[in-house]
C-alpha cells in the first residue's frame, strides 16, 4: 500500500531482499579468481612430456624484469629471433639500476605473478633463493624434455656458473656440493686498471702494478696534473663500493670478510693494511668528491679525461673506449693489488637471469632463459652489441669476438681479460645479511676518508665493523 | 459540541502516522552512510599504522618468511641500545632544529619585506614560490650537479670570491650545511607564504596608534606584529618541524646518509632498513619512534596554540 491510494501496493524491496542480493554478488565476485586460478590462465605443469621443441610454448607471453644496461639492450635487439623461434611473445618492464633492485624486491616479496624472468647478480640469489622466491634451475638443466640438447652448459664458465650456485647455509662455499642453480650468468665484470695511455705518454709514467705503485702514481697525477686526477674508483654509500676494485685487492692481500664460523675478519692484519693503503690512494690521488661516487662517474670521468686511471669493472673501460673525449688513448692492465702476489685475484659482478618462482610461466620462462644464454645469442650480443664480458668460452675464444675488441675495446683488453679471468669468481663469504655487511662496510670506508688515516684508527673503524657484523649476523641468527 | 470539534484525550499518548518501512531505514541509516567516507578514511589510515606497530614488534625481515615471529620490544630495545641510533636521532634532530630555524627567520624577513601590496612585491611573491613548484628529489639532484666539485655550477662562482675546492657533500664538516642550504632553498617560501598571509590579515588598528605615537619600527615589530603573528608563526614552524622530522628526499639523493653515517636521519635509516636490508621489523619500530616524537611535538605546539588563541581573546 502506498500513503496516496491505500489499494495500490508498489513493487518495494525489503531490506533483507537488498542484503541477500549484495552478499551473493560478493561471493560471486570473491569466488572469480579462484576459479580463473583453478581452472584457467596459463600455469605450466613441470611434468615434462615429449622431445623438446622450441615451439612448444608457441603463444605464451613472457613478462620481463630489466635493468636499463648494454645487456638489456643487446637483448632487445634481438628479440624478434627469439618470437621467430619459439613464436612466444615478450613484454619487459626496464628501470634504472639506483631503482631496480627495490622493483625486484617488491615485486618477488609481494608473490607477484607479475614477472616470469628478470636481471639479477649472485649477491641477490643469496636473499631471494633461501625466501623462496625464485627457482632452483638444477631441475630444468638436467631435464632433456626441456633443455635444447646444443645449449651445452659446460660452455660457460664453470666460475661464474659456481658464482650463481649456492646451497643456502651461510658461509658454505659457492658451488659446493648440494648447492641449488639460482640463476644462469649473462655477462659478467671483472676487475683492472684502466688507464689514460695519453697523459702516461705525456708524463713519462710508468703503469702501475700493485696497490702501492698505484698509490704513488695516482698522488702524482693529482698533484702535477693540471685538471686530472690519478685514479677513479667507487665511494658512494652502497654496498656497491666494496664489490668491484676494493674487494678485489682486499683478496690479493690475502684477506677475507669472514673466517671459520662465520666470525668477521674484516680487521685482520691484512685487511687492515690494505685498507689503510686504499684509503691513503683515494685521499691522496682520487676524486674530491669520492663519497658519492658511482660506477657512472668513474667511467665517465675516464673517458672525460679527468681520471688517468680506473680501478673498476673492465667493461667500464670498454664502454668508455669509444664515442668519448679520450676515444682511442684508453688502455686497459691486469692488476694485482699486493706486491707479493703472482696472479690477479679479481672478484666478479655477473648480470644474472633468475626465474620467478611466482611465475604461471616457468617452462616458458626457461625456454626464454637458454634462448638468452644461448652460444648463438651470447656470440650476437658479444660482436654486434655491447655484451662483454660473455660468459661463454666458445664466445670469448671465437675470432669475431676478439677481433672486435681489439680493434674497438681499449688497448690490450683481450690480453687483459685473459690474464685475468683464471682467479675471476667471487670472494664474498655467501650470506643473506650481504647488503648489510657491505653498506655499512662502505660506511666505514667513508668515515677513514674523512679522517686521519693513520693505522690505529683504520684498526679501530674495522674493528668496531667486525663487531657490529657479528651482532648483525649473531642476532639473525645465522651464525 | 460541534463534529468539528476535536477532544483532546491528554492522557492518550501522540503517535506518529505509520511510516513506509523504506523510510524508516533510510532516515535510521542515514547518520551513519553521511560518516561512512570519513569513517573509511580513518581505517583507511589506521591500518598501515596499526601494521607498522604489529610488524615493529615481531622479527619480520622479508627474505624469510617462515621466520617471522613474535619479539616483544626487542626491536625498540636494539635500537636504543645501539649508540648509532643515538646519533642518527640526533642527526634528525639537528636537521630539524638548523633548517626550520633558518627557514623561519629567512621567511619572516622576506614576509616582512613584500608586506605591502605593490605590483613589484607581488610579482616577487610569484617569482619567490617557484623552488616550491620542483619536486624536492629533483631540486635534490639539480643541487648535487651544481655542488659538484668538478663540473658544478657553486665552486665556480665559489672560487671567483677565492674559496677553491669547498667539499659540499661529500666532507662531514660540510654535508649538514650542504642539505640544509638545500632545504632552505625549497622550503623558505612555504614559510615566507605563510607568514606573509598572516602579516596581510593582522589588524591594523594598533600599527595607526604606534604610528600616531611615533613609536620606532624596531619597538613595532617587537611588541605588536611578533605578539599578533605568533599564531601564524606557530603554525608555520609546526608544519615545518614535522615535515623536516620525516626528510628522506634531500638526504637519501644528495648523499644517502653519507658521508659514513655524518647525515644519517631516522627515515633514511628506516629505508635502508626496509629495501636493502628487508628487515621490516626494525624499519617499523625506527618509524614508530619517530613518529613519537612527531606527535609529541605537535601537541605541544597546539596546546601552546590554543593558549595563545584563547589569551588573544
Amino acid at each position: 500500500m502506498n500513503d496516496t491510494n491505500p489499494n495500490v501496493s508498489e513493487p518495494t524491496i525489503s531490506r533483507r531482499t537488498v542484503l541477500k542480493t549484495a552478499a551473493a554478488g560478493v561471493a560471486t565476485a570473491s569466488l572469480g579468481p579462484l576459479v580463473a586460478a583453478c581452472g584457467g590462465g596459463s600455469s605450466q605443469t613441470t611434468t615434462s612430456s615429449g622431445p623438446f621443441s622450441w615451439q612448444k610454448y608457441k603463444g605464451t607471453t613472457l613478462s620481463l624484469l630489466l635493468n636499463k644496461h648494454p645487456y638489456a639492450d643487446a637483448m632487445i635487439a634481438d628479440i624478434n629471433s627469439f618470437k621467430q623461434l619459439t613464436g612466444m611473445n615478450i613484454k619487459y618492464d626496464i628501470y634504472p639500476e639506483d631503482v631496480y633492485f627495490e622493483k625486484v624486491t617488491a615485486a618477488l616479496s609481494s608473490r607477484s605473478s607479475s614477472y616470469d624472468a628478470f636481471m639479477t647478480g649472485a649477491y641477490q640469489t643469496w636473499v631471494y633463493g633461501p625466501a623462496g622466491w625464485i627457482v632452483d634451475l638444477k631441475d630444468y638443466m638436467n631435464d632433456a624434455n626441456k633443455t635444447d640438447p646444443s645449449w651445452n652448459v659446460k660452455d660457460i664458465f664453470s666460475g661464474l656458473m659456481s658464482s650463481d650456485s649456492w646451497n643456502g647455509s651461510p658461509g658454505q662455499a659457492l658451488g659446493s656440493n648440494g648447492a641449488h642453480q639460482w640463476a644462469l650468468p649473462w655477462g659478467f665484470e671483472q676487475y683492472a686498471l684502466s688507464y689514460n695511455k695519453r697523459i702516461f705518454d705525456q708524463h713519462k709514467l710508468s703503469v702501475p702494478k700493485n696497490l702501492p705503485e698505484l698509490v704513488d702514481v695516482a698522488t702524482y697525477v693529482t698533484k702535477n696534473v693540471p685538471g686530472v686526477y690519478g685514479v677513479a674508483v667507487r665511494g658512494s654509500r652502497s654496498w656497491a663500493t666494496i664489490h668491484p676494485g676494493y674487494l678485489s685487492a682486499f683478496t690479493s692481500y690475502g684477506a677475507k670478510d669472514f673466517g671459520s664460523g662465520l666470525k668477521s675478519t674484516v680487521n685482520s692484519t691484512e685487511a687492515v693494511e690494505m685498507t689503510n693503503q686504499w684509503v691513503k690512494m683515494v685521499k691522496q690521488g682520487g676524486p674530491q668528491n669520492w663519497t658519492q661516487y658511482t660506477w657512472y662517474d668513474c667511467g665517465s670521468d675516464l673517458g672525460a679525461g679527468k681520471a688517468a686511471m680506473m680501478y673498476d669493472a673492465d667493461i667500464l673501460g670498454y664502454f668508455n673506449a669509444q664515442g668519448t673525449k679520450e676515444a682511442g688513448n684508453i688502455a686497459s692492465t691486469p692488476f694485482t693489488a699486493n706486491p707479493n702476489a703472482t696472479s690477479p685475484a679479481s672478484n666478479v659482478w655477473i648480470w644474472s637471469l633468475a626465474m620467478s618462482n611466482f611465475s604461471n610461466n616457468k617452462d616458458a620462462a626457461w625456454y626464454f632463459m637458454q634462448w638468452a644464454t644461448s652460444q648463438k645469442h651470447l656470440q650476437y650480443g658479444a660482436v654486434q652489441q655491447s655484451q662483454v664480458d660473455p660468459v661463454r668460452q666458445s664466445v670469448a675464444s671465437s675470432s669475431e669476438f676478439q677481433n672486435k675488441v681489439n680493434t674497438k675495446g681499449p688497448a690490450n683488453f683481450l690480453s687483459t681479460f685473459q690474464a685475468t679471468q683464471p682467479n675471476a669468481r667471487i670472494y664474498f663469504t655467501p650470506q643473506p645479511l650481504f647488503f648489510q655487511v657491505a653498506t655499512n662496510w662502505s660506511a666505514s670506508l667513508q668515515t677513514l676518508y674523512s679522517g686521519s688515516n693513520s693505522m690505529g684508527q683504520t684498526q679501530d673503524v674495522l674493528g668496531k665493523l667486525a663487531s657490529d657484523i657479528d651482532s648483525q649476523t649473531s642476532n639473525a641468527g645465522i651464525r | 459540541m460541534s463534529s468539528t470539534q476535536t477532544v483532546v484525550n491528554k492522557s492518550a499518548p501522540v503517535t506518529e502516522p505509520e511510516q513506509p518501512e523504506q523510510r524508516k531505514w533510510t532516515r535510521s541509516a542515514l547518520p551513519y552512510l553521511l560518516v561512512l567516507p570519513a569513517l573509511l578514511l580513518t581505517i583507511w589510515i589506521l591500518y598501515p599504522f596499526v601494521q607498522a606497530i604489529v610488524y615493529s614488534v615481531q622479527n619480520y625481515v622479508l627474505s624469510n618468511p617462515f621466520g617471522i615471529h613474535f619479539v616483544g620490544l626487542k626491536n625498540y630495545w636494539n635500537l636504543v641500545s645501539d649508540a648509532d641510533f643515538w646519533h642518527t636521532l640526533w642527526v634528525t634532530i639537528l636537521y630539524t632544529v638548523l633548517s626550520t630555524g633558518v627557514e623561519l627567520l629567512l621567511g619572516l624577513a622576506l614576509a616582512y619585506l613584500l608586506q605591502k601590496q605593490t605590483r613589484v612585491n607581488n610579482v616577487l611573491t610569484t617569482l619567490m614560490m617557484l623552488p616550491l613548484m620542483v619536486a624536492p628529489i629533483l631540486a635534490s639532484l639539480m643541487w648535487k650537479l651544481m655542488t659538484n666539485p668538478s663540473f658544478g655550477l657553486a665552486n665556480y662562482v665559489l672560487s671567483a670570491v677565492g674559496l677553491h675546492n669547498f667539499p659540499w657533500g661529500s666532507s662531514p664538516s660540510t654535508a649538514l650545511f650542504t642539505v640544509v642550504m638545500v632545504d632552505v632553498w625549497i622550503y623558505t617560501p612555504f614559510m615566507a607564504i605563510l607568514l606573509l598571509a598572516g602579516l596581510r590579515s593582522l589588524p591594523q588598528a594598533p600599527f595607526e596608534a604606534a604610528q600616531i605615537d611615533n613609536v620606532s619600527p624596531w619597538f613595532t615589530f617587537q611588541r605588536l606584529t611578533l605578539p599578533l603573528l605568533m599564531p601564524y608563526i606557530t603554525t608555520a614552524v609546526l608544519f615545518r618541524l614535522l615535515q623536516a622530522l620525516q626528510t628522506f628526499d634531500i638526504i637519501f639523493a644528495m648523499t644517502g646518509g653519507g658521508p659514513g653515517n655524518t647525515l644519517l636521519n631516522v627515515n633514511v635509516q628506516a629505508y635502508n632498513q626496509a629495501f636493502i636490508f628487508l628487515n621490516l621489523g626494525v624499519s617499523s619500530a625506527l618509524l614508530l619512534i619517530l613518529w613519537i616524537i612527531s606527535y609529541t611535538i605537535s601537541q605541544r605546539m597546539v596546546s601552546y596554540w590554543s593558549k595563545g588563541k584563547i589569551a588573544a581573546q
